[in-house]
């Protein structure tokens, strides 16, 4: 057997996760490789570049950040565990963001990364449920970062302090879209980790957008001494007593690893060990990405960063029965985080995300898939400029758009493997990243941790827990 | 290796690990965990650390004893020593 397959540790997957947990393994000497299926890092929050132009796929925001100083939190620990220094991510603040509720979104709750803000947008809305506003706040507060270990619902958890249900979706809905892989529902813990992500510490996002996190991490995986194999997939895992004891790639060949941190998912992973594809729900999204001749507010819309939008009675957080449900999403404008004077994106962008059925968007022929997307384009975007103000005049959006894009659950599961195109993974998580293996673990999106910096801090603490203490 | 050299090392690797700690006014005698902001992947880091740049091993049930830097001192340096000497 050669030097080149024989590992302390193979990691499963390109993504944030893997190359964080790559990075920890590197730098305190085990030898480690990632194989990824791409071409390309970043996994689920990728990144590609159609027309001369440069998209991104998952990142709308950074959830989690803080500024300099702030200490004890999700951002600091990453930056310390990896050696980042704070201005390699060069992450700028959001300006505003908003849930809208309603027919025409008339019921708004603004939010920046000032809590402060949200608490009096409470108080002013909901006068009555500011007391048990204030509780949840506690709740979240006195948490461990990572939750307390319970699958509790979130929702029965907010019925003990909160008796309005426009607050309970209104406060839900940032937090289910960006993260939560159960239907209209959270696990109390996932509820407190995103509570504090996104309301407690705020929104940031830096100028190139993921490429930026992505080249810091690569450099730092490179200088520490890591192994990455792209467009080399693992295809099986050998099991033999309880253990991997070999990988085998797309390639046909075979390695031997001590570990395998495996960022691909629970049943995913499962999969390659010889399980039965699992038939749970899985929650798919699509996204609509219009690139303007100009910023979005010079358009007349703003300086809004996200928008969570919902036009129905009640907050729903499921597959829809069509392809794809309209009633809700997140608008997001890439422009209007604070560059700084003279620093911006050079063209406008505006991003629509809605909640998608795989099912209906997968086995359709290529001339079907087409005019779905077609379709949907229009309606995806109709449907969000509820929430915004209106242009002047009326087809002013159609004239300052340059190009467009759009990516389906079936194009999340073509790039990313993940099992129907679900962002948020499997709806139960595996918090000890332990698998039918000993000696292979979970990390990522599965393990439980959410956003760009929990998907860092999962592959941190899995490696920290599972290699490098044992 | 004296022991304020043992704490200038044990020092080195905080910096490193949390460059935005103020490592100026670290007194020797107090818990470092009272004076800087370090949680336990803070000190299984600079465990970590001991052993790659120094290649000193610390047993979990010792952890206690880098608890400051003059138990650091205390307990590192005879071990930086005993290195140097067989060296």
């Amino acid at each position: 057997m050669n030097s080149g397959s024989q590992y302390d540790v193979a990691i499963i997957g390109a993504g944030l996760s893997g190359l964080a947990a790559g990075i920890r393994l590197a730098h305190f000497g085990k030898r480690v490789c990632i194989f990824e299926r791409h071409n390309a890092v970043g996994g689920l929050n990728g990144f590609y570049s159609l027309g001369g132009r440069k998209y991104d796929v998952g990142l709308h925001a950074v959830t989690n950040f803080v500024p300099a100083g702030v200490r004890g939190t999700p951002l600091g620990k990453i930056l310390r565990q990896l050696r980042i220094d704070r201005e390699a991510f060069g992450l700028s603040p959001q300006k505003v963001s908003r849930v809208a509720f309603g027919p025409k979104g008339g019921a708004v709750l603004r939010f920046t990364n000032d809590f402060g803000l949200l608490e009096s947008e409470v108080a002013s809305l909901f006068p009555r449920q500011a007391v048990g506003f204030g509780g949840i706040t506690r709740f979240v507060r006195e948490s461990p970062l990572a939750g307390r270990g319970a699958r509790a619902s979130a929702r029965e958890f907010i019925r003990t302090l909160i008796g309005d249900p426009l607050l309970e979706d209104m406060l839900l809905c940032p937090l289910m879209f960006y993260g939560s892989a159960r239907e209209d529902d959270m696990d109390l813990d996932q509820f407190t980790v995103m509570f504090r992500a996104l309301y407690l510490e705020g929104l940031a996002r830096p100028l190139e957008g993921v490429r930026a996190l992505m080249r810091v991490l690569l450099q730092k995986y490179r200088e520490a001494g890591g192994e990455r194999r792209m467009k080399c997939g693992v295809r099986r895992v050998v099991a033999r007593e309880g253990r991997a004891a070999a990988l085998v790639l797309d390639s046909g060949d075979e390695i031997v690893a001590t570990h395998v941190l495996s960022s691909i998912g629970i049943a995913e992973t499962e999969a390659l060990i010889g399980a039965a594809p699992s038939a749970e729900p899985r929650l798919g999204y699509v996204e609509t990405i219009s690139v303007l001749d100009r910023p979005p507010s010079e358009l007349g819309w703003g300086a809004d960063t996200i928008v969570f939008y919902n036009d129905s009675e009640r907050f729903s957080y499921r597959n829809p029965p069509g392809q794809v449900d309209v009633q809700s999403g997140i608008i997001c404008f890439p422009n209007n985080f604070d560059y700084g004077p003279g620093r911006g994106l050079s063209e406008g962008l505006f991003r629509v995300t809605c909640l998608a059925n795989y099912g209906a968007w997968a086995n359709l022929s290529e001339a079907a898939y087409r005019a779905a997307k077609l379709r949907w384009f229009d309606a995806i975007r109709d449907s969000a400029r509820r929430f915004l103000p209106p242009l002047c005049p009326a087809d002013a959006l159609e004239r300052a758009t340059v190009a467009t894009d759009m990516f389906t659950p079936t194009t999340v599961e073509h790039y990313t493997g993940h099992l129907r195109g679900a962002i948020y993974g499997s709806p139960v998580k595996s918090l000890d990243g332990r698998t039918s293996l000993s000696n292979v673990y979970l990390c990522g999106t599965d393990q439980g941790m959410l956003g760009i910096v929990g998907s860092m801090l999962s592959g941190i603490t899995m490696a920290n827990q599972h290699i490098l203490r044992a | 290796m004296t022991n304020e050299e043992c704490k200038k090392a044990v020092l080195d690797i905080i910096a490193d690990i949390a460059p935005d700690e103020d490592l100026s006014n670290v007194k020797a005698d107090v818990r470092l965990r009272d004076q800087l902001q370090l949680d336990s992947m803070d000190f299984l880091d600079i465990v970590m650390e001991l052993r790659k740049r120094h290649g000193i091993e610390v047993p979990e049930a010792d952890y206690i004893r880098l608890a400051s830097l003059d138990s650091c001192a205390e307990y590192l340096t005879p071990k930086f020593n005993a290195l140097a000497a067989k060296s």
